[in-house]
């Protein structure tokens, strides 16, 4: 108990001394996170509108595997995405092991299923109330999914926030590509683990408090620029 | 306002990457949990830029996943700690060459009540395990085939206790680094084999002691091995061997020499 009282005291000397070292590796959090979100929703948002609307054999398995996808565990996928990108591995020339573009290509792996499946689900209630005045208006494919993303964009933004907080919270896959190098490939979570690891509790809680500090701070800028909530609103 | 939160991330994300690329001076090793946990490391790297100007990458694993990082050559040179593992790896044409770099001890840490007594009248780490295996006293391994877990392993072979006999009531295989199983022992009140270094540096050590230490066997090796360049192309071997140079001069016998917590030293240099 007295270690979290410590964590919360090296916490708040951490974030009012702006400890160059914490600004650091919060900043390539941040940064690994919140692009492996952007190019994960960039798949999976249009994919989710896709598989909503159209009718084809095995959707019922297509909509369930997906939706398996969820759990991918990050220590697997950061597994194979190391076996992929070693030097040893059939992407080894690129060299991208141990920097953040592993890491972002394992978090984009794992966030995708998990956009997708949320965005799916609610573009899916969205087409059946939709779906008679689409057909009636004789719209093509890609009208029907950018107007069901447009309209259904405070569920997408759910989805999206929801992959940032699976992925700002990882550190199984990370660990593994990224390698924890310090002022290379170090992130918030990983230096929680190394921390721990050498029994620094106090340091390590100091800094989990302040990761999830950013988490709220990110999802309440990223409301404020979406305008939601506001007065009678909803 | 979303135009001044885009211009932010761009500059974060070239800052980012453009800091990250590889350069001529860029090393990547990868070394022991120990080596890191022990706190040198940190005093190393700043001295090692200063010295050479390179910007060595520490990747902190296991000695046998160090081993793996090298063979797949993923990094350009590997610290590690176990004798027989490294001279696999050169036999294998992995590496170029062995270079011994310092050395400490391993130590059997365990709790202050010492249930297995072997704080006192034991001669051999040998028979001081005998004595835990027979107090069926908690022992947490590392079982995560690093330096320190292959010692472990040996040391059991030598006392006669097969893996059979080490049942999981009393020994727990951790599955991690130094650091988290010092962590596990801490919390289980268990005994515990360590590198004299991760112990003295250690902050969560609760009721554990080093109890058990001085035996000639439990010696413990650090060497350095660059990976071969004739097998994977690209690493660095001039880094590799600017660092080997560096690693073996004067300057840092000085300062892993003079490395000590509360009076301690920790690694003793003996590069030739």
């Amino acid at each position: 108990m007295l270690e979290i009282w410590l964590g919360i005291k090296s916490a708040f000397w951490l974030i009012v001394t702006l400890d160059a070292d914490l600004i650091e590796i919060a900043c390539r959090s941040l940064v690994v996170t919140l692009s492996a979100v952007a190019i994960a929703a960039a798949i999976a948002l249009p994919l989710g509108a896709w598989l909503a609307i159209g009718r084809y054999r095995f959707r019922r398995l297509v909509i369930a595997v997906l939706n398996a996808l969820m759990g991918l565990p990050p220590v697997v996928v950061g597994l194979v995405v190391y076996l992929m990108l070693s030097r040893s591995g059939p992407f080894g020339v690129m060299g991208l092991l141990f920097t953040p573009w592993a890491m972002i290509i394992a978090q984009v792996i794992i966030l995708t299923p998990l956009i997708a499946s949320i965005a799916h689900q609610s573009i899916r209630d969205l087409w059946a109330e939709y779906h008679d005045l689409l057909i009636s208006l004789n719209t093509s494919r890609s009208q029907r999914i950018k107007t069901l993303l447009w309209d259904s964009r405070r569920a997408l933004l759910t989805a999206a926030l929801a992959g940032f907080g699976r992925g700002i919270g990882e550190v199984g896959a990370i660990m593994i590509v990224g390698g924890n190098i310090d002022h290379a490939t170090r992130v918030m979570t990983t230096a929680i683990a190394l921390e721990t690891s050498k029994g620094d509790f106090a340091l390590a809680i100091g800094l989990g408090f302040v990761l999830i500090a950013m988490a709220f701070a990110v999802n309440i800028t990223i409301h404020m620029l979406s305008g939601t909530e506001v007065r009678d609103r909803w | 306002m979303i135009r001044s939160l885009f211009a932010l991330v761009t500059s974060l994300v070239t800052s980012l990457f453009l800091s990250g690329p590889l350069t001529a001076d860029t090393l990547r090793m990868a070394v022991t949990t120990s080596f890191h946990n022990s706190g040198l490391s940190d005093i190393l790297l700043p001295e090692i830029v200063k010295g050479t100007g390179l910007d060595v990458q520490l990747i902190i694993v296991g000695t046998g996943q160090a081993i793996r990082l090298g063979e797949a050559g993923d990094v350009d040179a590997i610290l590690v700690h176990s004798r027989r593992a490294e001279d696999a790896f050169i036999a294998a044409g992995h590496g170029t060459h062995r270079r011994e770099i310092m050395y400490n001890d391993f130590v059997i840490i365990g709790p202050e009540s010492d249930p297995a007594t072997i704080a006192e009248n034991t001669r051999t780490a040998i028979e001081a395990l005998q004595r835990i295996a027979g107090a069926q006293a908690p022992f947490a391994s590392r079982g995560d085939d690093s330096g320190t877990h292959k010692m472990e392993l040996s040391l059991w072979a030598a006392a006669g206790i097969n893996k059979a006999q080490r049942t999981p009531g009393w020994y727990k295989e951790a599955g991690a680094g130094m650091g988290a199983t010092l962590n596990t022992a801490a919390g289980l009140n268990a005994y515990v084999l360590a590198d004299r270094a991760s112990w003295l540096n250690f902050s969560n050590k609760g009721a554990l002691k080093l109890l058990f230490a001085g035996d000639p066997a439990l010696f413990n090796q650090y060497a350095f091995l660059p990976v071969n360049p004739a097998k994977h192309p690209h690493v660095n071997h001039e880094a590799a061997m600017q660092l080997e140079d560096w690693l073996t001069g004067p300057h840092t016998a000085e300062l892993i020499n003079s490395y000590r917590i509360n009076g301690e030293t920790l690694f003793t240099f003996n590069a030739e």
